[in-house]
């Protein structure tokens, strides 16, 4: 089993929790995704690694409630174990010879960009981080990314934080007013990913996406995580989860995505209507 | 004296009508005086041929005389001296091929249901043995690590903990079982049954770590250097799904057998209330003709369908057991063989991006076959007819066509040969290029079966304690 040693709202609908999951924790890269179930009846869902702590054994993950899984996830305390923790899975952020990155980040996908700006920071690399929030009642790990960026770039759609704008509107900026990236890696909406690699390659910058397909087991055996990257099938638990933005099917991507909404949207009602009944 | 009765004791099944309804197991086993009645049928002829139909050499007159006897706990130590798992070769081996293909009973009339003796033996074992009393061997003081917990790898850790071996079984799911609790559906396999064997091994001393991915979480030479595991079985089985590559394969209700198996076997999403999501179609094409075609298609039927098994050959040349595709066709799955899918064709409301039905599957383009001259594999190439396309109206897809290995073993495993398409090179005995690492199984030999599988995990035992034994 697997302990929940901390667990901390960083806004009403995201929650960070650092897991204790040794043997995970030895191996854990930033890029690369754990797979978990809350209950021996639990569906299998992949979540990206947040952080880690090779020492204290643990893996950070971090979450916004969307559907029945993640809403009991979210009702888990401290103290209580998951049912199944499996990691890591996929291949890691390729950092090697990297000089000047800029990351960008949206929403809840800045819980994965986080742990990718730290890496390169810590290499030595020049790190530009653009996180973007719709608004600032939204923010997540705004001092983190401080701490581990040469600069942040702070977006928000209401102006409510930062600057009002997008992400895409501060990287064109960026690009246009003369700075040289060796590459663009941007985690977010799908939304938000197609159209930063469409800045990007716009201006002959390499560009990088993590993907966050529906899985199952996350070892290559089901394909239900399959991706169009450069006209071919791919699979984002052994191929990815980053590909190269260039080439990613993104409207493909964005379809896939939407398989079990219907399913989702009822079974996120049901679980809270259960909750709901608890707390009478 | 024996039973020269032709024709062989009837299965007892469940009805087809009410079976494709629910996922309880099909066939429902025979009755103790069916067993001895079918036993006695054996004319425990001198040659036995049907042993050496066995991949595992289970000594089959001898079990079988057993239970003519009434001594089923008798027939049962026979069969665990050589096969670790009964009461799942019982029900999945493609016995007409193998033992039951041998049987003399079989040139005049019908042979022995060797397959049903062995299923009833083990039954009877599961329900009346005392798994408490089972006793630990005592330990030779060595420490082995299997990798999968699918037939090979289950067979592999019996054989050698029987040896008194420590061994530890790593799977990377959160339940053992492998294929027989993700692949194979549960009225064809109850998952009790599988749970049950596992138990079995434990009482012997087995370890299974799940949630463990070697390759991702642990190397093979991290548990060779630094956990002391002195050899190490990889049968980590069949890897990733293969698609036809052909148009519309990524529209949505495009499945791999493997995805919706395992949302239906392990996942348990036909269950009402189930945390994961599986789509309830109404018209389903199960695209290829092996096991796991016809487990995909009786898996949909249940959840309400009507079904087509899509096959590019004919109904002669169906690579599944026979009596799957019977059980398939008992229970109204038609059979579109000789048709070959082309594109799978989507919904697509040109004024509404936002449609909830965009990318959704409304039908697929086939073509009809005819076979021709036989290829390499020694059967009749089938080519395309001419203007033979038509629209199979389905909304879902479901592509049951074989794997191609898993690379997470192989690319970090260094010195760990294997071949070209992917398959790990092992000898007869199942030693890789690596000394102290066998393989065997679906990750050596590509999709195959339970048994072949049971087989070369057996092998793989038996070297793994000689070279441990003389090391």
């Amino acid at each position: 089993m697997f302990e929940i040693v901390k667990r901390e709202e960083l806004n009403p609908t995201v929650t960070r929790m650092v897991i204790s999951a040794p043997n995970c924790a030895r191996k854990a890269e930033p890029g690369q995704f754990i797979i978990l179930r809350t209950d021996a009846e639990g569906e299998r869902i992949p979540l990206t690694i947040a952080d880690f702590d090779r020492e204290k054994g643990t893996v950070t993950i971090i979450f916004q409630v969307v559907g029945g899984t993640t809403e009991k996830l979210n009702h888990m305390k401290e103290g209580d174990c998951l049912q199944d923790f499996v990691g890591p899975l996929g291949k890691k952020t390729h950092t090697d010879g990297l000089k000047k990155v800029a990351v960008v980040g949206g929403g809840v996908g800045c819980a994965i960009a986080f742990p990718v700006a730290k890496k390169l920071h810590q290499l030595g690399c020049e790190v530009h981080s653009i996180v973007g929030f719709r608004n600032k009642d939204l923010v997540i790990l705004e001092k983190d990314f401080e701490e581990n960026s040469s600069k942040v770039f702070k977006m928000s759609d209401d102006g409510s934080w930062g600057e009002k704008g997008l992400v895409t509107d501060a990287l064109t900026k960026l690009i246009e007013s003369g700075e040289q990236y060796d590459e663009v890696i941007t985690i977010g909406p799908l939304i938000m990913m197609k159209f930063v690699c469409g800045v990007a390659v716009k201006h002959n910058v390499k560009c990088v996406a993590s993907m966050n397909p529906i899985m199952i087991d996350g070892t290559g055996m089901c394909g239900g995580c399959r991706l169009t990257v450069g006209g071919k099938t791919v699979f984002a638990c052994v191929d990815g989860p980053e590909f190269d933005g260039a080439l990613i099917d993104f409207d493909e991507a964005m379809a896939r995505g939407t398989m079990y909404r219907d399913f989702e949207r009822h079974k996120h009602e049901e679980t809270c209507n259960l909750f709901a009944k608890e707390v009478k | 004296m024996a039973n020269m009765n032709p024709k062989r004791n009837e299965m007892p099944v469940q009805d087809p009508k009410v079976r494709s309804t629910n996922f309880n197991e099909v066939a429902l086993g025979y009755t103790e005086e069916q067993a001895i009645d079918e036993a006695k049928r054996c004319l425990n002829c001198k040659n036995k041929p049907c042993v050496g139909g066995c991949p595992v050499k289970i000594y089959i007159p001898a079990f079988i005389a057993k239970v003519a006897e009434g001594d089923f706990a008798g027939a049962y130590d026979i069969i665990s001296e050589s096969s670790s798992l009964p009461a799942v070769c019982g029900r999945v081996c493609p016995q007409e091929n193998q033992c039951e293909g041998k049987c003399v009973r079989g040139i005049k009339g019908e042979a022995v249901a060797i397959g049903r003796l062995e299923r009833f033996v083990a039954d009877w074992h599961n329900a009346n043995a005392d798994l408490s009393a089972v006793k630990v061997p005592a330990s030779n003081g060595h420490k082995v690590a299997v990798i999968g917990s699918g037939p090979s790898g289950l067979t592999c850790a019996g054989d050698l903990a029987k040896k008194g071996y420590d061994v530890t079984v790593f799977e990377a799911l959160h339940l053992a079982g492998g294929v027989l609790v993700y692949g194979i559906p549960e009225f064809r396999l109850p998952k009790a049954i599988v749970q049950k064997e596992i138990e079995g091994l434990k009482a012997l001393g087995v370890k299974v770590e799940t949630n463990t991915v070697v390759g991702k979480t642990i190397s093979i030479d991290e548990l060779m250097e630094e956990y002391g595991f002195e050899s190490v079985f990889i049968g980590s089985g069949a890897g990733l799904p293969k698609f036809m590559r052909i148009p519309g394969e990524n529209l949505k209700g495009v499945y791999s057998a493997n995805e919706f198996l395992t949302r239906i076997n392990l996942m348990k999403a036909y269950r009402e209330g189930s945390d994961t999501p599986i789509q309830h179609a109404k018209r389903v094409a199960v695209v290829g003709g092996g096991n796991v075609a016809m487990d995909a298609a009786r898996c949909a039927k249940r959840l309400g369908a009507e079904v087509y098994i899509v096959y590019r050959r004919g109904m002669e040349e169906l690579p599944a057991r026979h009596e799957e595709v019977e059980h398939a066709m008992e229970e109204g799955i038609i059979f579109k063989t000789l048709t070959n899918p082309t594109e799978i064709l989507g919904y697509n409301n040109p004024e509404d991006r936002r449609d909830p039905m965009n990318g959704f599957v409304t039908g697929m383009k086939c073509v009809e076959m005819e076979l021709g001259e036989p290829d390499a594999s020694g059967r009749r190439r089938p080519v395309e007819k001419a203007d033979s396309e038509f629209t199979l109206d389905v909304d879902c897809v479901i592509m049951a066509l074989g794997t191609s290995p898993n690379p997470l073993i192989k690319s970090t495993t260094e010195g760990l040969e294997t071949e070209k398409w992917g398959g790990i090179i092992a000898d007869e005995n199942g030693l890789t290029s690596r000394k102290g690492i066998y393989a065997g199984g679906d990750a050596v030999t590509g999709a195959a079966t339970v048994i072949l599988a049971m087989g070369a995990g057996k092998t793989a035992a038996a070297a793994m304690d000689e070279y441990l034994q003389n090391k």
